[in-house]
């Protein structure tokens, strides 16, 4: 983890509520996909953390949804503000375990940390599916980009005004792959681990103090003792949930 | 310029010690920075049984300032020692301060007893916000007389200092203050949280799981200081001050209100580099505000 100033070089529109941001600057502490920032904003006292959709040492891709005053006034910024980021938080994903044939199910404003996971796992040769969440067509993001990777994508909307209609279990639950990562709301985590029939990890939020391991404000159980969300995690192995 | 104070017969070699909750065991921030620069820093709130704490959500956003629920989420008194403070000793070589919780007077006892065997403890600071279980959920520190009955009972067991710390949740702080002094205290620390809480307007019902939290952060900081002002006036121990600490400047006012050191909260926590900024700005700020020895400051304002 890294504290550092980063500039904004982008700030767009791509769906309903939702931007998409790059940013320029010392990124080097990002290593891994599923990991996250926290971000300070002028006028909020807490950081607020987003996850990282692509990366490289010295950039960072961020897709946010405006839900509340801190992602309002994200939305807000212009190329050449500069933003005080601590980078390079939480475990992210383990992508040794994927197995030839991992799933990738991405729901709303957590489809975002997906795209770097399904970058590197095609990378490596993986047949990669992805399932992207969505309530209507006016949300939706990533597909052609997720396509660009080489990845199998398929789409759905819980009002069927684009993609297949209804959720993504509906979709999952007719694939056969070897391993999945998941990210997501509440909801739809609880529903994917119902149907799942392999190993895998899921990406969770908390409402995070610190967003680096020292207030204890993130913490939940596992069967392996308690975890920090912000630092054990985002990821957890599905073995090691208590739902 | 001098900014070394000495804090219950310890000499520290600045005045600025992250406060307890926010500091965790200390070497989350030994990757930010040497933690060795502090003056000292408490560590979490320990009790004798390891606990899990509150539900979450436990943190909120306020104005100024965040609620927090943890509940005094910590491994227990024995991890803390044959894990935590092991594992400190690599990273951190001057003494710490060991914050104390408990739910009953030989829940105290017992953890500082445990805790006075340690060579890496230099203090014992005594958190005694906590609600007494025999006491109707009363917390041992709104009440004079309990307050004092903690304070004597932990003194017996330790040959460390030991700094009460106070919660600003009472009517006569100096009150509070004096009985623990009465009672043995070597110093008063204050002030823990003051009780808030948020509603989240979509659900309609308290955001935080515990529905109450601590406020802490800038928007309690007139109040600690005044607090601070109040208890120096009573006793003749030292004084920690804190609440809403960010700047030198912040330091400086609470030196001035009394208070012989000062402890930084929820600052680490928004900006990891918080103390290390503010031991490095206390030197120009002491020369902008003519002070030579920061020792000499204390209680100035009287
Ligand atoms: C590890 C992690 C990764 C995330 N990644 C993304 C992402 O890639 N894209 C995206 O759109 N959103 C993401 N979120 C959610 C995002 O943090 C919140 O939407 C954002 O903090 C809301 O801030 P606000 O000021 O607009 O809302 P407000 O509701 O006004 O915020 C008030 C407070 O609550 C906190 N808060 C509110 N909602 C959440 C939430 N869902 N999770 C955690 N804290 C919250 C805020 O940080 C702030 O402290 C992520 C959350 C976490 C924990
Ligand atoms: C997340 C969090 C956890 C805390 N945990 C403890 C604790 O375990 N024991 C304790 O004595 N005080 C605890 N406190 C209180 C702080 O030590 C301090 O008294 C208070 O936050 C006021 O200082 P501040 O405004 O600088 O944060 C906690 C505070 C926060 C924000
Ligand atoms: S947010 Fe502070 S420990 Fe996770």
């Amino acid at each position: 983890m890294n504290e550092t100033v980063l500039r904004v070089t982008s700030n767009k529109k791509i769906a309903l509520n939702t931007y998409l941001m790059k940013l320029d600057g010392d990124c080097s502490a990002v290593t891994v996909p599923g990991q996250f920032v926290n971000i300070s904003l002028s006028g909020f006292y807490l950081r607020r953390p987003i996850s990282v959709c692509d990366y490289t040492s010295d950039s960072v891709t961020l897709i946010y949804k405006v839900v509340g005053g801190g992602t309002a006034l994200m939305s807000e910024l212009q190329p050449g503000a500069k933003l005080n980021v601590l980078t390079g938080l939480g475990n992210g994903y383990d992508d040794t375990l994927s197995g030839g044939r991992p799933l990738l199910v991405g729901g709303g404003a957590g489809v975002p940390p997906l795209y770097s996971l399904a970058k590197k796992l095609t990378a490596q040769g993986k047949k990669v599916m992805i399932i992207l969440g969505f309530n209507t067509a006016d949300e939706v993001f990533g597909e052609e980009e997720f396509r660009e990777t080489g990845a199998e994508v398929f789409l759905t909307t819980v009002d069927g005004s684009a993609g297949t209609k209804g959720f993504v279990t509906d979709v999952m639950k007719e694939l056969d792959y070897t391993y999945f990562y998941t990210c997501g709301p509440m909801p739809m985590l609880r529903a994917v681990d119902g149907i799942a029939v392999t190993d895998g990890q899921f990406s969770f939020e908390e409402r995070m103090g610190c967003g680096f391991g020292a207030c204890m404000g993130c913490s939940c159980k596992t069967k392996y003792g308690y975890k920090r969300i912000c630092r054990d995690g985002p990821v957890l192995k599905r073995e090691e949930i208590v739902w | 310029m001098v900014t070394s104070v000495e804090l219950c017969g310890i000499k520290i070699d600045n005045p600025v010690i992250p406060a307890s909750g926010t500091f965790g065991y200390g070497y989350e921030f030994a990757e930010f920075y040497d933690i060795n620069k502090l003056g000292t820093f408490s560590f979490k709130g320990t009790t004798r049984e390891p606990r899990f704490g509150n539900e979450t959500p436990r943190i909120a956003e306020c104005a100024s300032g965040m609620l927090n629920a943890v509940g005094l989420q910590n491994p227990g008194v024995e991890s803390v020692i044959n894990n935590e403070l092991p594992k400190l000793k690599n990273v951190f070589s001057k003494p710490v301060m060991a914050n104390v919780s408990g739910f009953s007077i030989e829940d105290y006892v017992y953890t500082c007893a445990r805790l006075d065997g340690q060579e890496q403890v230099g203090w014992i600071e005594v958190n005694i916000s906590c609600p007494n279980v025999h006491g109707a959920g009363m917390s041992f520190g709104t009440d004079a007389e309990s307050a004092a009955q903690v304070t004597r009972a932990v003194k017996e067991v330790t040959d460390k200092p030991v700094i009460i710390k106070l919660s600003p949740k009472v009517t006569n702080i100096a009150r509070i203050a004096s009985a623990c002094e009465d009672a043995g205290a070597d110093g008063i620390s204050l002030i823990n949280t003051l009780l808030g809480m948020k509603i989240d307007l979509k659900t309609r019902r308290p955001l935080l799981a515990n529905k109450t939290g601590g406020l802490s952060g800038p928007a309690v900081k007139p109040v600690a200081l005044r607090m601070v002002y109040q208890v120096f006036e009573a006793v003749s121990i030292p004084i920690v001050g804190m609440g809403g600490i960010a700047s030198a400047e912040d330091v400086i006012e609470f030196m001035l209100a009394g208070a012989t050191a000062v402890e930084v909260g929820a600052q680490n926590l928004i900006d990891p580099y918080a103390c290390p900024r503010i031991i490095d700005d206390l030197p120009q700020i002491m020369q902008k505000y003519g002070i030579d020895d920061l020792s000499e400051i204390i209680g100035g304002a009287h």
